[in-house]
């Protein structure tokens, strides 16, 4: 017998102005394998093709489809509904910009956290293009590579307490992101130079250690590892 | 740092890396102390002249052969002093907002994740020792030399303490226990951080556990004496058997004349230490 599931999703579009925020219900009968992605896909055939919500990749790797599910961040294409109760509640990241329904501006805040970090590779330096390339030793390269795998899916900043207080908060993609620069050796920055980017309370010093971020990226990357990491650096910038 | 390629003007301000630092290491010596601090106190379950023995030691009573309360004084100032830099700096990631309230407590019940519950235990806990642990803390600085099997019954019992010290052991276990855990996942390299982290939670509501245990039964044992002493309270306690300090060479002459004569009403700077010290 397979179950039907009841959604509670959470729907609104802030640029109607006769929108008001609410929740809708929607009944699904699971299918084996039946990911959100899947039932989301039936909800919008069945019921509502009202309802916005974002997919690209449906695998992991575009990270578009973060959502709170029943309460936590999650990629809803990673999902699966046999891992759920029968009731599920969705709702659309906090800490971003609504679109609509389930829909987030997570672009839009990952571009502005970027810009502000100078999360890119800066070469005190002009290269040389007729040159080979320094190599780099395989270890760093794969450690460096690892941080790389970061979706910007914004899991980590839902996830934060501190961050949903303080907007101003860079988040663990933020710090994650300057760990990865600062462990490449093609980028020139000094530890003084990353304080100035992160040194106070809304960048590192600000981080509680709620270590909410760790435990829902669904990369697995070790947040707390390299937010602890870039804490002992920054710190010593202060002696 | 001041090298023509560098992409960024020099100057940093040093500040928010030192305040960091500074709520950690006020923290750790806090959250040590008052673990040791437990220790202390639950001597009464070993027996009156065990705390009393206890009291005198940091009283230097064994080092210089007669009590030195304002010892006791100014290393609770030491300690307060401590306290009010811990709150101050603590007080910047108080959710100081309605709406950041409100943000973290949605977070917080949406979330069910237990970190997070834990750092609004620590916020509350905190906020409620900003009014309970100074009036434990200013007793201790005005009144060093009532610390004894007794005095401190007297105090918890007659001079009905307990209810305060039942509430800031609570305070402090939890808070403390937390708190030092959330330092070492702040700051600790670990090699496998999430097998660390499931060990460092167990270990840390382990240590809550046993310390709340090992609180509540010397609360319990200072309620009991106190009660029992309630008719005499205020009369000082002296020990059952007489301590010798370790006589300094040069002769018994102080100590031993003082020996019979209670600690209790030893002056605080008898001028036979001279004699006997010569
Ligand atoms: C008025 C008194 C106090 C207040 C308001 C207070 C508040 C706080 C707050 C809000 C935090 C979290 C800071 C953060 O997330 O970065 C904290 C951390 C901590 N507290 Fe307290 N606290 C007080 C007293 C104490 C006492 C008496 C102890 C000792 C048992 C203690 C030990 C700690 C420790 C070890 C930490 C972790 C430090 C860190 O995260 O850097 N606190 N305190
Ligand atoms: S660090 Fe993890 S949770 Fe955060 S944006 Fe990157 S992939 Fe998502
Ligand atoms: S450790 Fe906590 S406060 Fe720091 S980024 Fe992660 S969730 Fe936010
Ligand atoms: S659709 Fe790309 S990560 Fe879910």
């Amino acid at each position: 017998m397979p179950r039907t599931l009841t959604f509670h999703v959470f729907r609104h579009n802030p640029r109607d102005p006769g929108s008001e925020p609410g929740v809708r219900e929607y009944q699904v009968e699971e299918a084996s394998g039946m990911t959100l992605f899947i039932a989301l896909t039936r909800i919008r055939e069945e019921h509502d093709p009202g309802l916005s919500f974002d997919f690209v990749c449906r695998a992991g790797v575009c990270g578009s489809c973060a959502m709170l599910i029943n309460g936590r961040p999650g990629l809803a294409c990673r999902t699966l509904t046999s891992e759920l109760p029968g009731t599920i509640s969705l709702f659309p990241l906090p800490g971003f910009e609504l679109i609509a329904d389930l829909s987030v501006n997570t672009g839009k805040w990952m571009r502005a956290m970027s810009e502000r970090l100078q999360a890119w590779v800066h070469l005190s330096c002009e290269v040389n293009l007729n040159e080979i390339e320094a190599a780099m030793d395989p270890d760093l390269a794969e450690a460096v590579y690892e941080l790389d795998r970061c979706i910007e899916c914004g899991c980590c900043v839902a996830a934060c307490g501190t961050a949903l207080m303080r907007p101003d908060f860079v988040g663990a993609v933020g710090m994650n992101k300057l760990a990865r620069f600062r462990l490449d050796p093609r980028d020139d920055r000094s530890d003084a130079e990353y304080y100035q980017l992160i040194g106070d309370d809304s960048g590192i010093f600000g981080c509680m250690s709620l270590l909410g971020c760790q435990d829902v990226c669904p990369k697995e990357l070790s947040l707390q590892t390299q937010i602890a990491y870039l804490r002992r650096a920054m710190a010593r910038q202060g002696l | 740092m001041n090298s023509p390629d560098s992409f960024l003007p020099p100057r940093i301000d040093p500040w928010p890396a030192r305040l960091d630092l500074l709520q950690s290491a006020t923290g750790l010596v806090l959250g040590l102390f008052m673990w040791l601090h437990m220790l202390f106190v639950s001597s009464i379950l070993l027996g009156n002249d065990a705390m009393w023995t206890v009291a005198r030691f940091f009283e230097g009573y064994f080092f210089f052969g007669y009590p030195l309360p304002w010892l006791v004084s100014a290393f609770v100032a030491m300690i307060f002093a401590l306290f009010v830099t811990h709150a101050w700096l603590a007080l910047r990631k108080f959710p100081t907002h309605w709406r950041q309230h409100m943000a973290y407590m949605r977070h917080m019940r949406a979330m069910r994740h237990e970190d997070t519950f834990l750092w609004f235990v620590q916020v509350l806990t905190g906020f409620a020792m900003f009014f309970l642990a100074p009036v434990h803390l200013y007793l201790m600085l005005t009144h060093p030399e009532l610390i004894g099997p007794y005095e401190s019954a007297d105090r918890v019992w007659s001079g009905r303490m307990w209810p305060l010290y039942l509430v800031l052991l609570f305070l402090v276990e939890l808070h403390g226990g937390i708190g030092l855990y959330r330092l070492a996942v702040k700051w600790g390299d670990f090699k496998d951080a999430v097998a660390s982290r499931r060990k460092l939670k167990r270990l840390k509501w382990g240590l809550t556990v046993f310390f709340l245990v090992l609180g509540l039964a010397t609360l319990a044992a200072y309620m009991k004496l106190g009660m029992e002493h309630a008719p005499n309270a205020g009369e000082r306690y002296q020990p059952a058997v007489s301590f010798l300090p370790p006589l300094s060479k040069g002769g018994g002459g102080g100590f031993l004349a003082r020996a019979s004569v209670p600690p209790s009403q030893i002056p605080p700077n008898p001028p036979l230490a001279k004699g006997g010290m010569a």
